[in-house]
């Protein structure tokens, strides 16, 4: 067995030509990124420009028209049943909204793909899911609440939690600091951070917030015309002369986020 | 034998289905600790040398065999010894699992005074090692179990206390209702018409075809029951008087109440109780709107209007089923039928029936309204409500016409 840190130029997501339309409008027009094993790639791109369908077709909630998708070497069209099954326990996601099951309290929530998955005695279980908890920056007791009674950050992180449940290698994050003050937003950055070292994660982060982008993300994506127009570290990315790309982070919100001025 | 079949499995995929490992952890629990009898497993091996215990880690410690791990540690845990030494070197593959039951090696071993080190470890698993020494410090709570008699006392008491909590708030409720039903006689542009017109058409318009088959339905089977026991006592033509008292004083208005508690009380609950998980009740509440006169109160009345009319068309359907039954099932004529249904009823028997409408329809509008307003956030809880609305509705529109059931007796209706 190799040892994941050492071959970090392996790719965990490749995604070759890849085209997904809903009827007559194309959203992803022959689109093709890699994502390497062991960093964290953002992805942005204006609203509607299809990040999320990128994300949901990636991880297979919606159907594509052509292309090809292998993730974690497997190519999802060549998959059966079991080997599709066998790799959706390898990655974890986190929905933007948490999507956390509003029946089950946290910790439930937490244990409720290791019931599934693992065979593991209940208190074993049990005390894997408040460690969890921990590792995300919950209190214990936080996991007898339901998720209703959660606050915005918090949902986030019981979400994150969750996502991390078996140890997945991929986490795929849907905007994961979106609705967070920016303190809030800075913390969870730095969770993830965190975490991606402490756990060896491969993360693909949906994100519209700048200060993700420069603070976590190795490498930046950005989405436009339905076509990844920019791939590379965020300086390479921002020299790109791409009209959107260009007015993305040139525009009045990035500058003084950027240089800490005050607004006009 | 049994060791041999272990390490092999220990090697095979490691994202193969978990089922297999519960055979494993079997096995492994019913084993005597590898070390004692010289043998090994790839997972965990070892020996105890003098009074210390050395052991070799190696393989995949990740979810997968979590099982296996937890199995194997609590046997180590098991053996005494002054020190306990382990050799990570070999190990592939660490998650928060392993880590874990390393950690709770640790723990367990340190709680009684024997010290554990962890040797050989890659750097790149000490970062993950050391997270987990931080976590679950704080002792979880044991859960409260109370068992026999007391435990069901105590859900007695919640529920008498529950009960007493829902009248509590069907009581305000129709307060509520009332404050803003003079308010809008105030000022009658609070009445929303346009929002009651559209309830209307839900509640009534929309309902009439299934209360006319029910309603028709069970006026042939009143009808045909009476024939067929009544004819052994040659009182057929009474038959005509089961139907006709039974239909107008109690059947049809409870059928239909039934139906409309079951059919609009529902989707009433469930249509508030999802526009409070949305938080669009608060929004209205923030604009200075009264959800109670906006959301509850259009509703309310409309099924106030609307039962009536249904009791109406009910009844109607009940007696249409009732006279085809006997003109079909018993050969009496529709005239014969008719004559002794005008002899047999009196206006007092509809009057009975159609005074009851209003006040089932401003029940089951109550109860369904407040479950819808009572749910919490989840989804469940919209379920519970729902059914709750429904249950409740029934059960107090049943006990209304008991109690008006002895009114009218007591008045001479």
């Amino acid at each position: 067995m190799q040892d994941d840190t050492q071959n970090d130029k392996e790719n965990a997501i490749r995604v070759r030509n890849l085209v997904v339309a809903f009827g007559e409008t194309t959203v992803i027009d022959h689109l093709s990124l890699d994502v390497i094993k062991g960093e964290i790639l953002g992805l942005v791109g204006g609203s509607g420009s299809g990040k999320s369908v990128l994300l949901r077709t990636i991880i297979g909630l919606l159907p594509k028209r052509q292309g090809s998708i292998e993730i974690l070497g497997v190519d999802l069209d060549k998959a059966n049943g079991a080997d599709l099954r066998a790799l959706e326990r390898r990655w974890g996601i986190l929905f933007q909204q948490g999507a956390l099951f509003s029946s089950l309290s946290v910790r439930e929530n937490v244990k409720f793909p290791m019931r599934q998955y693992l065979d593991l005695s209940p208190g074993l279980m049990d005390e894997i899911a408040l460690a969890k908890l921990e590792m995300v920056g919950l209190k214990p007791r936080d996991g007898d609440k339901l998720p209703s009674e959660l606050s915005g950050g918090m949902t986030k992180r019981a979400a994150l939690a969750r996502a991390l449940a078996l140890d997945p290698e991929i986490v795929f994050l849907d905007e994961p600091t979106s609705g967070l003050d920016p303190i809030a937003a800075g913390d969870f950055d730095m969770l993830i951070r965190t975490l991606q070292r402490t756990l060896g994660l491969t993360v693909f982060m949906v994100t519209h917030d700048l200060e993700s982008l420069a603070t976590v993300c190795d490498r930046v994506a950005v989405l436009a015309e339905g076509k990844v127009v920019a791939v590379g570290p965020l300086v390479s990315v921002q020299a790109s002369a791409h009209p959107w790309v260009k007015s993305y982070f040139q525009g009045r919100r990035t500058r003084t986020s950027n240089n800490a001025q005050p607004a006009i | 034998m049994a060791i041999l079949a272990l390490s092999q499995r220990a090697s095979v995929d490691p994202y193969q289905d978990a089922s297999r490992s519960s055979h494993v952890r079997q096995r492994a629990g019913g084993l005597a600790p590898p070390w004692r009898i010289g043998l090994s497993n790839p997972l965990l091996s070892g020996a105890k040398v003098d009074d210390r215990l050395e052991l070799s880690a190696g393989g995949s410690w990740t979810a997968v065999h979590a099982a296996d791990l937890e199995a194997l540690v609590e046997s180590a845990a098991g053996s005494r010894a002054s020190s306990l030494t382990i050799d990570m070197g070999n190990v592939d593959k660490l998650d928060t699992f392993g880590a874990w039951v390393l950690e709770r090696l640790s723990r367990q071993w340190s709680g009684i005074g024997a010290p554990v080190r962890f040797v050989g470890l890659p750097d790149h698993y000490r970062g993950l090692l050391d997270e987990v020494r931080r976590l679950g410090r704080e002792p979880a709570r044991a859960a409260v179990e109370t068992r026999g008699w007391t435990a069901g006392l105590e859900w007695l008491g919640r529920m008498a206390e529950r009960g007493q909590q829902d009248l509590g708030l069907l009581v305000a409720m129709l307060g509520e209702l009332t404050l803003a039903f003079a308010r809008a006689l105030v000022r009658p542009r609070n009445f929303r018409i346009t929002s009651i017109v559209h309830q209307l058409e839900r509640v009534c318009w929309q309902a009439v075809p299934i209360i006319l088959l029910i309603t028709f339905l069970i006026g042939c089977i009143i009808a045909q029951q009476g024939f067929f026991h009544f004819r052994k006592f040659g009182a057929d033509e009474y038959v005509v008087d089961l139907v006709g008292i039974l239909v107008l004083r109690e059947i049809g208005v409870l059928i239909v109440a039934i139906m409309v508690a079951g059919r609009s009380g529902s989707s009433y609950t469930a249509e508030i109780g999802s526009m409070k998980m949305r938080e669009e009740i608060d929004a209205l509440k923030t604009m200075g709107l009264d959800p109670i006169e906006t959301l509850v109160m259009p509703r309310v009345i409309a099924l106030a209007i609307a039962l009536p009319i249904l009791t109406f068309l009910g009844s109607m359907a009940a007696l249409y089923g009732g006279e085809l039954t006997a003109q079909l099932y018993a050969g009496m004529s529709p005239e014969v039928f008719l004559a002794r249904l005008k002899d047999a009823i009196s206006i007092t028997h509809f009057k009975v029936g159609m005074i009851k409408a209003p006040f089932m329809a401003v029940v089951i509008g109550i109860v369904a309204c407040t479950a819808g307003l009572n749910v919490k956030g989840s989804a469940e809880s919209l379920g519970l409500q729902t059914t709750a609305s429904v249950v409740k509705s029934i059960f107090l529109v049943i006990v209304l016409d008991g109690l008006f059931a002895v009114f009218f007796a007591s008045i001479g209706m």
